[in-house]
C-alpha cells in the first residue's frame, strides 16, 4: 500500500464501483426535489399541472391570500395554522416516544440475551401490518362507540362518550403508536452497547439516581436518542394517512395540505412551495437540533 | 496502642437467588480492616473476595450479618452516600468526561465548589503524574494511564476507604509492578486505608500490610505476609500462597515419622495421629553425601539464579527442592542424592 500510484488507481476503481449508487442517489433523490423546486416557480395550470412560465404565486400563496373581490393581501392564517399545528404535534409525539420509548429500550437491553430477541422482535410486528389498517384499528378504539368509550362508560367512569377521533389528541395518539418503533430501536442499540459499571461508578462518586440518569446515562445514550428523534420528527412533520384517517378533513397536517393542492385544489405550484417549506423546516430542525446538542458536549 | 477500625464486617453472608437456585457466595466472614492499612483479600476466582468489597461498597447488600465503617453501622446506607470509593477492574471511566472532569465528578456531586473542584482536580493529578492529560477523553488514554485516572477519580473526594477491585489485572506485567509500587506510595502518601482484592499472591505479599485468605465463600486466614507464608493455617493457604511440598506423616514421640521411615523434629503444637508437612522449596537442601533422606534427582528445572530439583523419595513421594545455582555445575537426573530439611521451618498441619 505504500505505492502511491496504486492508491490511486485503488481510489479512482472506487469512484468506479460505487458510480451505480451514485447514479441512482442523483437521479432518485436529488433529481424528484429540484424537480419539485422548479415546480414551486411555474405559474398554475387551468385544470391541474403548470403553465411553463415562471411565476412567484405559488411560494406568495404559502403564507398570504388575496381577496378575490378587492384584491386586498392578508396573511393566510389557515395556512399559518396548519403548519404550526403540524410542527407542534410532530414535537409531541416525538417527546412522547422518548418518554415511553426510553423506559421499553431500557427494560430490553436489561433483559438475558435470549428473551431479548424476542422483545425485539414484538416491538417489530406492528411494521408487518398495513399502516392504514392499524391507523383504523386506533380509530376502532378511541371512536365515541368505541373499545375506550363503550369501556369507560360501562365501568361509569364517564356518562358520555368522550370525543378523541377527529381531535389534535386523536392524531397525536395516532403518531405516538405508529413511531414507537422508530424511537426504541435506536435507543435499545444506544442502551446495550451501554456499560452498566458506569452506573455503579456513579453511584459510588456521591451521584443520586437522578444525577446518574443526567449525568451519565443520558449523555452516553445520547446519539441513540438524536438518531430516535430524528427518525420519529421527520415522518411526523409529513405525516399523512394517520391525520387524514384520525384527524378527519379539518385537522390538517402539512401532508394533507400538499395532497390538496396536488389532488382537488389543482395548485401543483402551491404544492411544490409548500412541499420545499416543508423540506426546509425538517433542515432547520436538524441543523438546529446539532447545534444545540454539540455545543454541550465539552461538559456533557 | 491499638489501631481504630476502619471496616468492621460481622458474620457477613451473601446468597443469590432463592430456594433450590440460592448460592451461597459469602458465609459468615467477620473480619476487622485497621485504619491506614494496605488490606488485600486474596482468593482463587468465585472465591467471594469481590462479594464481600462490593458489599463493602454499598453494591450488594449482605443477607445476614453487618458492615461497620469507623463505629458506624453502614450495612443499609446506598453507596452513594458511603464515604468509600471503588476502582473498577475494568476502571469504568466516564467515557463522555475528560479526565479532570472524571476526577472531578465525585467531588462535583457531593456540591463542592467549581473552585474546589479544580484544586482538588489539579492536586489529585499531580499525586497520579497525570497533569499533562487533564483535557483528554478516556479512551485516548493507555491502559496504564486510565489506570491512574481511576485511582486519582476514586482519591479525589478524599473517601475513608478505597476498594481496589483487581485494578492491575489488565495492565502488562512490567506496568503491573509499576502500578504495584504506584498504589503502595500513594497509600502511604495519602494514609487512606486500602482494601485491594486480588488473586495474584506475588501482588497480595508485596503490597498488603496484611492479608486475608478466602476460599469458597469463607475467611481461612488473616495475618502480615510473613505470617501467611511461613505460617499457614492449612494446605490451602501453603499451596495457594508460593510453592510447597506437601508430605503425609504420623506423630510419634513428638517427631513425625513420614513415608521412607525417616523421622523428623518438626516443631510441633499437640498434633496427635496423621499430619501434613508443609515444606517450602527454599527449606529443602540436597547433597551428595551423609544427608537425612535418601532420594533420587527425578527433575531438574533451570531458573537462571536458582534451580528446581524434582527428587523421588524411597516410598515415590515427590518433593521440590528450590537451590541457588553455582558454577559448579549441579545435579544431574538420576543422581542419587540425600535430601535433608530445615525442619524448624516445617508447618505442621491437621491431615
Amino acid at each position: 500500500m505504500s505505492n502511491p500510484r496504486r492508491q490511486r488507481s485503488n481510489g479512482a476503481n472506487g469512484w468506479l464501483l460505487s458510480a451505480p449508487a451514485l447514479i441512482l442517489l442523483v437521479l432518485a433523490a436529488s433529481g424528484p426535489l429540484l424537480i419539485v423546486a422548479f415546480y414551486s416557480i411555474l405559474e398554475k395550470g387551468d385544470y391541474s399541472g403548470v403553465r411553463w412560465i415562471l411565476s412567484g404565486d405559488g411560494w406568495f400563496r404559502v403564507l398570504f391570500e388575496r381577496d378575490i373581490f378587492d384584491q386586498t393581501v392578508s396573511l393566510a392564517d389557515a395556512n399559518l395554522s396548519i403548519f404550526w399545528r403540524s410542527v407542534k404535534l410532530s414535537i409531541a409525539t416525538t417527546l412522547i416516544t422518548f418518554v415511553f420509548g426510553l423506559p421499553t429500550a431500557w427494560f430490553i437491553a436489561t433483559r438475558p440475551a435470549k428473551s431479548r430477541a424476542i422483545w425485539l422482535f414484538l416491538i417489530t410486528i406492528p411494521f408487518w401490518t398495513n399502516l392504514l389498517i392499524r391507523t383504523f384499528a386506533i380509530m376502532e378504539v378511541i371512536r365515541n362507540q368505541g373499545i375506550l368509550n363503550t369501556f369507560l362508560m360501562y365501568t361509569g367512569a364517564i356518562s358520555e362518550p368522550i370525543q378523541i377521533l377527529y381531535t389534535d389528541l386523536a392524531v397525536l395518539i395516532g403518531m405516538t403508536y405508529v413511531y414507537l418503533p422508530l424511537m426504541v430501536l435506536p435507543l435499545y442499540a444506544a442502551i446495550d452497547r451501554f456499560d452498566f459499571k458506569l452506573i455503579e461508578a456513579g453511584y459510588d462518586l456521591y451521584a443520586s439516581r437522578w444525577q446518574v440518569l443526567r449525568g451519565v446515562i443520558l449523555p452516553i445514550i445520547k446519539p441513540g436518542i438524536v438518531a430516535g428523534c430524528i427518525l420519529v420528527f421527520i415522518p411526523s412533520l409529513g405525516a399523512y394517512v394517520t391525520p387524514r384517517v384520525l384527524g378527519g378533513g379539518k385537522n390538517m397536517m402539512i401532508g394533507n395540505f400538499i395532497e390538496l393542492q396536488f389532488g382537488q385544489g389543482q395548485n401543483w405550484p402551491l404544492g411544490a412551495a409548500l412541499s420545499t417549506v416543508l423540506l426546509l423546516i425538517v433542515l432547520v430542525s436538524l441543523l438546529v437540533y446539532t447545534r444545540v446538542t454539540s455545543r454541550e458536549d465539552p461538559h456533557g | 496502642m491499638t489501631k481504630d477500625i476502619a471496616i468492621d464486617a460481622r458474620n457477613v453472608g451473601k446468597i443469590y437467588g432463592t430456594g433450590a437456585n440460592a448460592v451461597a457466595a459469602l458465609g459468615d466472614v467477620s473480619i476487622s480492616i485497621e485504619q491506614g492499612e494496605f488490606f488485600t483479600l486474596l482468593g482463587p476466582s468465585g472465591c467471594g473476595k469481590t462479594t464481600l468489597l462490593r458489599c463493602i461498597a454499598g453494591f450488594e447488600t449482605p443477607t445476614t450479618g453487618s458492615i461497620h465503617l469507623s463505629g458506624r453501622d453502614i450495612t443499609y446506607i446506598p453507596p452513594n452516600r458511603r464515604p468509600v470509593n471503588t476502582v473498577f477492574q475494568s476502571y469504568a471511566l466516564f467515557p463522555h468526561l475528560t479526565v479532570a472532569d472524571n476526577i472531578g465528578f465525585g467531588l462535583k456531586m457531593q456540591g463542592k465548589s467549581a473552585a474546589d473542584v479544580s484544586k482538588a482536580v489539579d492536586r489529585v493529578l499531580t499525586l497520579v503524574k497525570l497533569e499533562d492529560f487533564a483535557k483528554r477523553l478516556p479512551q485516548q488514554l493507555s491502559g496504564g494511564q486510565q489506570q491512574r485516572v481511576a485511582l486519582a477519580r476514586a482519591l479525589a473526594p478524599e473517601p475513608e476507604v478505597l476498594l481496589l477491585d483487581e485494578p492491575l489485572s489488565a495492565l502488562d506485567l512490567k506496568l503491573r509492578k509499576e502500578m504495584q509500587s504506584e498504589l503502595k506510595r500513594l497509600q502511604t502518601e495519602t494514609g487512606i486505608t486500602f482494601i485491594f482484592v486480588t488473586h495474584d499472591q506475588e501482588e497480595a505479599l508485596t503490597m498488603s500490610n496484611r492479608i486475608g485468605v478466602m476460599s469458597a465463600g469463607a475467611l481461612l486466614q488473616v495475618g502480615t505476609p510473613h505470617d501467611i507464608y511461613d505460617r499457614p493455617v492449612n494446605r490451602f493457604v501453603a499451596d495457594f500462597i508460593g510453592e510447597t511440598n506437601f508430605l503425609v506423616g504420623r506423630v510419634e514421640e513428638s517427631k513425625v515419622r513420614i513415608g521412607t521411615g525417616d523421622l523428623l523434629a518438626v516443631p510441633l503444637a499437640g498434633q496427635t495421629g496423621e499430619v501434613t508437612l508443609a515444606i517450602r522449596p527454599e527449606h529443602v537442601r540436597v547433597s551428595t553425601e551423609g544427608a537425612e533422606i535418601a532420594a533420587k534427582i527425578v527433575d531438574a528445572t533451570y531458573l537462571g539464579t536458582d534451580t528446581h530439583y524434582t527428587l523421588a523419595l524411597s516410598d515415590d513421594s515427590k518433593l521440590v527442592a528450590r537451590i541457588q545455582s553455582n558454577s559448579a555445575g549441579g545435579f544431574g537426573i538420576g543422581d542419587p542424592v540425600g535430601v535433608s530439611i530445615d525442619a524448624q521451618a516445617v508447618q505442621v498441619l491437621k491431615s
